[in-house]
C-alpha cells in the first residue's frame, strides 16, 4: 500500500494510550505543540481539501492552497487555543475556521503558497484529487450545514481508517505478519472482486488451513481496532468525548 | 490500496466493532441493542448448544469505570437469583480487552413496545406486579436499580416478566456480598464461572451531586444527584411512573385511567419520599387490591364511590340476583289468580 503521508511505523512509534494531539496542541513545550499539530493536520488535511471543493466549490488547484494556507495559520496563529472541546466537536470547529478563513480571504492575488515552513506532514495533494473525482458524487451534497458537515466527517473518518491501515500494514510488516494483514486486505479491504471470498477460498489462495486464516484475519481486525481508536483519541480531549467519538465511529451509538 | 471505498469503510466500521470472541465458547450470531455503556449481542454457546445474549463494552475504557460497572452489573445478576432477573451464565474479559458477560437470552419485547399493542388494563397491571415484586426482592438483597423504566422491563412469550440493565444499581448495605470469585482482569481467558471482585473499586461509588437515571423515571431526590440518600423509595417513584405509562397506555382513545390507579401511581410518585409507598411490596398490594375491587390505600373513597366499586366488583352476583327476582315477579304476576 503506498501511503499518503509517512506517519507508519512499528508499533513502538504510537503514542501512548492516552496521548491528545488536541490538548497538546496548546501545550507550551514547543515540541510537543509541534508533535501534536502534526497529528491533528495528518488527520484533517484530507477532508478539509476535499470540504473546499464541496462547500466552496474550489478548484483543484485552489483547494490545494486554500488548504495550506489555512493549515499554516492553524498553526501560526494557533487557532486551537480557542477550540472549547465542551462547546464543539474539533471537526465542527475546523470546519467554522475554515469558512471563516475562506469568506475572509482577500482576492488579492498574494496566494502565496504557504505552509512550507510549518508543516512537517506531507500533503500527497495529486492522491486526494484523484480519491476526490473516484468518490461517488461527491457534489451531490446537499447545500446545507448538517450535509457538509457530515460530508466532513464522512470524508475525516475516511482518511482516519486510511491511516489505521497503513500503520496496520506497517506494524505487521514490523513484526513479520505481512501475510495476516494481505488476508486483511483481501477479505476485508478489496472491493475490486463483486464477491468476498471465503475463508477456504483465502486458506487455498494462501497455501493455509482455514483455521490460521480464521486467527490471522482476528489478530489483524483486533490490531486495526486498536490502531484505529489510539488514533481517534489522539483527536479527543477526555475519555468521556473518546468513548462518545468511538461510539459513533464504530456505529454502537445507543439505539 | 491507497483509498478506502464506502463499502470498505462499512466493513471497517463492522470490523471494528464487532468483539473479538476466540478464545471463548461463544460464536457470534448478532448485534441485538446498545445502550450506555456497552452493546448485547447474540451468540451461540458452543459448549452447550444454546444461545446466550452477551453484553460487552463498546470501547477500550483506560479508565476502568465501565469495566467495572460492567462486571458490578454482572456480580449483582449473579447475586439476583429470581424469576423476574435474568440469569448470568458466565463473565470475562475478550482477547481485544473488553470486558463481557453472559447472561440468559430473554426472546420478547421491551414494556414501552408492548404497551404500544391492544391489552387489556388488568393485564397491564399483572405485569407490572410481577415488576413490583422483582424490585421489592431486591431491594430486601439491599440493591437499587435506580433507572427503572419501561425501556427496560422485557416480556416474554411464555408471561416471562424480567428487569433489565442493572448498571447503574446502588448497592445499600455495606454488607451486600455474593461471595464473589477473583478473576484475572489483565489476560485474555477462557471465559468460566468467575466473576470479579468489583465492589471495592472506586468507579462502584456514584459521586454526590452525579445524576444516574432516566428523566420523567427518576425521583426528585435522584435527579438532584442527592446519592448519599437515595433509598428504595426512589425506585417507588420510578415504579409509579411505570404504572402511569401502562394506566395511559391502555387509556388511549376516550377512556380515561380509573382514579385509583391515578392515585396509586400520584401516590408512589410523591415528590417527599416519606409519604411514597413504603416498599415495592406494598405498591403490589395496592394494584392487587385495585384487581380484586378493594379499597386502595391511595384512594379514599366517599359512599356513593365505595357503593359503585361494590357493584362493580359483585356486578355478576347482582345481576342474577336482579334476574332472579324480575322472574320471580314475573310468575307472580302471571299466575295470580
Amino acid at each position: 500500500m503506498k501511503e499518503d503521508t509517512s506517519i507508519g511505523g512499528p508499533s513502538g512509534k504510537f503514542p501512548a494510550t492516552r496521548w491528545s494531539a488536541v490538548v497538546a496542541a496548546r501545550s507550551d513545550d514547543p515540541e510537543e505543540r509541534s508533535r501534536a499539530l502534526d497529528a491533528i493536520v495528518e488527520a484533517y488535511w484530507k477532508p478539509i481539501y476535499k470540504y473546499l471543493r464541496v462547500r466552496w466549490n474550489k478548484s483543484n488547484e485552489d483547494a490545494k492552497d486554500v488548504t495550506q494556507e489555512f493549515l499554516a495559520q492553524l498553526i501560526e496563529k494557533e487557532y486551537l487555543r480557542d477550540f472549547d472541546p465542551a462547546k464543539a466537536r474539533l471537526r465542527t470547529f475546523l470546519r467554522v475556521c475554515v469558512d471563516h478563513f475562506v469568506a475572509n480571504q482577500t482576492k488579492a492575488a498574494n496566494r502565496l503558497k504557504r505552509g512550507g515552513d510549518v508543516l512537517h506532514v506531507a500533503l500527497d495533494f495529486e492522491g486526494a484529487a484523484a480519491e476526490f473525482v473516484r468518490a461517488k458524487s461527491p457534489l451531490t451534497v446537499a447545500a446545507s450545514v448538517e450535509s457538509f458537515d457530515e460530508y466532513l466527517e464522512k470524508e475525516f473518518v475516511r482518511n482516519l481508517f486510511t491511516l489505521a491501515v497503513a500503520d496496520l500494514r506497517a506494524f505487521c510488516e514490523g513484526r513479520s505478519k505481512l501475510q495476516h494483514f494481505q488476508l486483511f486486505e483481501r477479505y476485508d479491504l478489496d472491493d475490486s472482486v463483486t464477491s468476498r471470498p471465503s475463508y477456504a477460498e483465502l486458506a487455498q489462495e494462501f497455501g493455509i488451513a482455514v483455521t490460521d486464516v480464521t486467527n490471522h484475519l482476528a489478530y489483524v481486525r483486533r490490531e486495526f481496532r486498536r490502531i484505529a481508536l489510539e488514533k481517534l483519541r489522539e483527536m479527543t480531549c477526555s475519555e468521556a468525548e473518546f468513548r462518545r467519538e468511538a461510539r459513533a465511529l464504530l456505529g454502537v451509538e445507543p439505539a | 490500496m491507497n483509498w478506502l471505498s464506502d463499502e470498505a469503510i462499512a466493513r471497517l466500521r463492522l470490523v471494528g466493532a464487532e468483539p473479538d470472541l476466540t478464545g471463548t465458547r461463544y460464536r457470534l450470531i448478532d448485534r441485538i441493542g446498545s445502550g450506555g455503556m456497552g452493546s448485547v449481542y447474540l451468540a451461540e454457546d458452543a459448549t452447550l448448544g444454546r444461545r446466550v445474549a452477551v453484553k460487552i463494552l463498546d470501547v477500550p475504557d483506560s479508565s476502568g469505570e465501565l469495566a467495572a460497572r460492567l462486571r458490578r452489573e454482572a456480580h449483582i445478576l449473579a447475586s439476583l437469583e429470581h424469576p423476574g432477573i435474568v440469569p448470568v451464565h458466565d463473565a470475562g474479559t475478550l482477547a481485544d480487552g473488553r470486558v463481557f458477560y453472559a447472561m440468559k437470552f430473554v426472546e420478547g419485547e421491551r414494556l414501552d413496545r408492548f404497551s404500544g399493542r391492544d391489552g387489556t388494563l388488568p393485564g397491564r397491571l399483572r405485569i407490572f406486579q410481577r415488576i413490583c415484586d422483582t424490585v421489592a426482592f431486591a431491594h430486601t438483597r439491599g440493591v437499587l436499580h435506580r433507572d427503572l423504566k419501561p425501556e427496560n422491563i422485557m416480556t416474554g412469550p411464555f408471561g416471562e416478566v424480567l428487569v433489565m440493565d442493572w448498571g447503574v444499581a446502588k448497592i445499600l448495605r455495606a454488607n451486600w456480598n455474593a461471595a464473589p470469585v477473583e478473576m484475572a482482569q489483565d489476560e485474555p481467558r477462557e471465559a468460566s464461572a468467575g466473576l470479579a471482585v468489583v465492589s471495592s473499586h472506586p468507579a462502584l461509588k456514584t459521586a454526590h451531586g452525579a445524576v444516574l437515571g432516566t428523566p420523567g423515571y427518576m425521583a426528585p431526590e435522584q435527579a438532584r444527584g442527592d446519592v448519599e440518600h437515595l433509598d428504595e423509595r426512589a425506585d417507588i417513584y420510578s415504579l409509579g411512573a411505570i404504572l402511569q405509562f401502562l394506566s395511559a397506555a391502555s387509556a388511549r382513545g376516550t377512556q380515561t385511567a380509573p382514579r385509583a390507579l391515578t392515585a396509586i401511581a400520584r401516590k408512589a410518585m410523591d415528590p417527599d419520599p416519606a409519604a411514597r409507598y413504603a416498599s415495592a411490596s406494598e405498591l403490589g398490594q395496592d394494584i392487587a387490591r385495585y384487581l380484586d375491587g378493594l379499597p386502595v390505600l391511595a384512594y379514599p373513597e366517599n359512599v356513593l364511590q365505595k357503593i359503585a366499586r361494590w357493584a362493580a366488583r359483585y356486578r355478576l352476583a347482582i345481576v342474577l340476583v336482579l334476574t332472579y327476582l324480575v322472574v320471580r315477579a314475573l310468575l307472580i304476576f302471571w299466575f295470580r289468580p
